[in-house]
């Protein structure tokens, strides 16, 4: 038996946003995977919940105009099978197989995974990468925010009261999707089911098509490398107008002012900065790489 | 309390759950103690079931989420007293030890057999590598893992090779 102290189930979105205003103390619970895990362990941060496991109205992975929106009960399995985020997002998927194991990416949903605030969420360097905006609902209405900024601080996200998350939202920009290069690596003690000792997404653009050509923009997004998932404004900036191995030796070079790796029983501070290096380098090349076969193959076209 | 309907095993069942109540729970309670609780925290995958044909961990899942579901155990995959080709298998190649894996292994091997066949993915292209991960949700303390590689590729269909016996990484 989990130890909730009150659970009240939804069944439908607004009843949820009415739940959870009523309910001040208790929190929305879409796959559980977090907060079933915590309650197991004793917290009672977690013992008042409203259930919004399998709402229709948050499932489901569309295009609009070039957007493409993902439902925040999307589990990872389902986001990995889906063809339209395939093409939009390449990256996010990439970063969803090194989540867990199947059993859990078949129940774990993109909005916990964003929601839970966690400073190692594996979907979060490539939503951050790729500009993503959370589409939120609550007691006061609706807002659209950009990730970049929602997490303020180990487990502390920029939800209000009551407020649920209800889409993710990749804009399309030019560049946008596959015509950015992209790429997401997690170095972790296993290579399944173990959390990230350090995580880390690149997406690049070239000037023109060739692989070792002048860097036009540099994305660059870790996660564990901080007390919250960040981009890399210091290492981006240094990285633009270079030719792409000095871009690299530059990004990296600036990297220090834009995380703060910790000391914790996985990983020593300085160990965790000399991953981020060598994975900073690596993701930078391999999105580069993409970036210049992605416009080899349309020239051919 | 609430009431659900689902069925177990392909027979119906009518519930009265305890909202605060997993899967591995209400599962036991109606006598499947093939559901086994490891961890209890999603990190092992014996308490693995299938609901309507997707691997989960019973441990980390409300009762009352299979409400119109259909929940498989290891005890319905026997069918008129023969064991499922799955199950045959592991017996084939000898990948249970002390069993307590064993139930949960074999609903994860279902699952995914029963997708590959789904997907039409060709069991030739199906590497040793590909079965590891998707068996990396369930630990198992004994076997070493070589005989489970070689059970789900004889569920696939693969033709037995002597190639799994001699690596030995850890899914
Ligand atoms: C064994 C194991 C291994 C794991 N491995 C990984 C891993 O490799 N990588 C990784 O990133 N994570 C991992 N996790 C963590 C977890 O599975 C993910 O973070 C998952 O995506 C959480 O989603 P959920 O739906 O299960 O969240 P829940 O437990 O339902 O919720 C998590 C948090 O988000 C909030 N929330 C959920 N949905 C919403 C919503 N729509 N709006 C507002 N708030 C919401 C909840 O209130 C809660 O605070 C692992 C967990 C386990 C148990
Ligand atoms: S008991 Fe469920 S995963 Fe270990
Ligand atoms: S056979 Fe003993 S744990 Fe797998």
């Amino acid at each position: 038996m989990y130890a909730f102290e009150s659970y009240h189930r939804a069944q439908s979105l607004t009843e949820a946003v009415e739940l959870l205003a009523a309910n001040p103390f208790a929190r929305p619970m879409a796959g559980g995977t977090d907060i079933l895990v915590r309650l197991r362990e004793g917290h009672k941060d977690y013992a008042k919940i409203v259930d919004i496991h399998g709402l229709p109205e948050l499932e489901g992975i569309t295009e609009d105009r070039g957007e493409l929106r993902i439902g925040s009960g999307t589990t990872f399995a389902v986001l990995m099978a889906s063809p339209l985020a395939a093409r939009l997002a390449p990256v996010l998927i990439e970063a969803a197989g090194w989540v867990a194991g199947p059993q859990i990416r078949n129940t774990a949903t993109i909005g916990g995974n964003i929601c839970n605030g966690s400073a190692c969420a594996d979907s979060a360097a490539p939503l951050l990468i790729l500009n993503a905006h959370l589409d939120l609902i609550g007691p006061e209405g609706k807002r659209m925010i950009p990730l970049r900024g929602f997490h303020l601080g180990p487990g502390r996200v920029e939800l209000r009261q009551g407020e649920i998350l209800r889409s993710v939202r990749v804009k399309p920009e030019p560049g946008q999707g596959q015509g950015l290069g992209t790429a997401y690596v997690k170095y972790s003690m296993r290579q399944a089911m173990d959390i990230a000792t350090i995580g880390c997404g690149a997406g690049v653009r070239l000037r023109d098509g060739r692989p070792d050509g002048i860097v036009d923009e540099l994305r660059l997004a870790f996660t564990v490398a901080a007390p919250t998932p960040v981009r890399c404004p210091s290492a981006e900036a240094a990285a633009m107008g270079l030719p792409l191995n000095e871009a690299i030796q530059a990004a990296v070079a600036a990297l220090e002012q834009d995380v703060s790796p910790r000391t914790s029983w996985r990983a020593a501070g300085d160990f965790r900065m000399h991953i981020i290096r060598t994975l900073a380098g690596r993701m930078i090349r391999t999105a580069a790489e993409r970036f210049a076969m992605h416009v080899a193959k349309h020239v051919a076209k | 309390m609430l009431t659900i309907s689902c069925s177990i095993n392909d027979r119906p069942y009518e519930l009265t759950i305890d909202p605060r109540a997993s899967l591995l729970d209400m599962l036991r309670d109606q006598g499947l103690t093939s559901v086994k609780q490891g961890c209890g925290m999603g990190e092992c995958g014996a308490c693995t079931v299938l609901v309507d044909d997707v691997a989960v961990n019973a441990c980390l899942y409300l009762a009352t989420w299979v409400h119109g579901k259909r929940i498989r155990t290891v005890e319905g995959e026997v069918k008129n007293g023969q064991l499922s080709p799955v199950q045959q298998a592991y017996v084939d190649a000898g990948a249970v030890q002390c069993g307590f894996c064993t139930p949960g292994l074999i609903m994860t091997t279902t699952a995914f057999v029963e997708a590959c066949r789904d997907k039409f993915r060709n069991p030739e292209d199906i590497t040793p590598e590909d079965i590891r991960r998707a068996h990396a949700g369930n630990l198992c303390r004994c076997t070493g893992y070589d005989t489970i590689v070689q059970a789900v590729r004889q569920s696939l269909g693969q033709p037995a090779s002597a190639q799994d016996l001699t690596k030995s990484s850890p899914p």
